[in-house]
């Protein structure tokens, strides 16, 4: 019961965040990367403030815990290849971005605001994540058989 | 237009910044909001069960911010057709590129991964090169 009850303040610690930050607005999170139109600064201070923040205290973490308090292990991606695929995706990643001003960060914890463009939003980005991983599927095994 | 809210915007990524130590400290995860998505769109892997906790809690927390007096301002300056068009672009982005800006430009950096910071720069630029155009080529 800790496990999950644990997972649910940490989610609501990071869905507050993300809302009074300004990263639920999709208006803000475009205005930010307007530099020569409606500029607005702000994203600069959520950036900062999370990088400087859990820089400072994975640090700490890493440094006095050998592995989590509720689980085995620390799972860190292992995978440490800059290559075509993650350049590619993100590339995309950042169209998207910029085409409707939400990352996934930000548009799941504004689902809870109850605006339908949010939800219209998320929709799509889950069927696009289901496009994406049954075309990789796809190309893996054909890759495979090739 | 929008307001410039230097304080609130800090205070914010503390927040995800706290919620981010916190996440690895007690699970040993990364608050990657792609990953812990991926994580329960079927077909379901085995540890699914906090990924959909760290989602109802990030959720539930704007409404309950909201009653407890809070405000959070918002507004969608683009159509409905960019809406669509972006969440598919995005979902299919961050699915090849591995994560997105809480995974790679928050976790990642700061780690100090090669990786997320190849990511992040990318998506910076793609993100404000894609604005440009809509805004000042375009003109949407």
């Amino acid at each position: 019961m800790i496990r999950p009850l644990s997972s649910i303040i940490i989610g609501a610690i990071f869905g507050i965040g993300i809302a009074i930050s300004g990263m639920a607005n999709p208006a803000k999170v475009l205005n930010f990367f307007d530099v020569f139109g409606t500029w607005d600064p702000s994203l600069i201070f959520v950036m900062g403030g999370a990088l400087i923040t859990t820089a400072i205290g994975y640090r700490i973490v890493f440094a006095r815990q050998q592995k989590p308090a509720l689980g085995p292990a620390f799972v860190l991606p292992k995978n440490n290849s800059i290559d075509t695929r993650l350049i590619a995706g993100s590339a995309t990643f950042g169209v998207g971005w910029g085409l409707a001003g939400f990352c996934p960060g930000g548009a799941i914890p504004a689902l809870g605001l109850g605006y339908s463009e949010t939800l219209i939003f998320v929709i799509a980005m889950i069927i696009g994540i289901v496009v994406a991983r049954q075309a990789n599927k796809h190309f893996q095994s054909n890759a495979v058989i090739a | 237009m929008t307001e410039f809210t230097p304080w609130t915007s800090l205070g914010g990524g503390v927040l995800i910044g706290i919620a981010a130590i916190l996440l690895m400290a007690v699970h040993g995860r990364i608050a990657g909001m792609t990953g812990i998505m991926a994580g329960v769109i079927p077909p379901l892997g085995s540890d699914w069960s906090w990924r959909l906790a760290f989602l109802a809690g990030a959720i539930a927390a704007p409404p309950l911010f909201l009653l407890l007096g809070g405000t959070v301002p918002f507004a969608v300056p683009v159509g409905t057709g960019a809406m669509i068009i972006g969440g598919f672009i995005v979902g299919v982005g961050v699915f090849f590129g591995s994560g997105c800006t809480s995974g790679h430009g928050v976790c990642g950096m700061a780690r100090l991964s090669p990786r997320s910071i190849v990511a992040t720069v990318v998506f910076m630029i793609a993100t404000f090169v894609t604005v440009f155009i809509t805004r000042h080529v375009v003109g949407l």
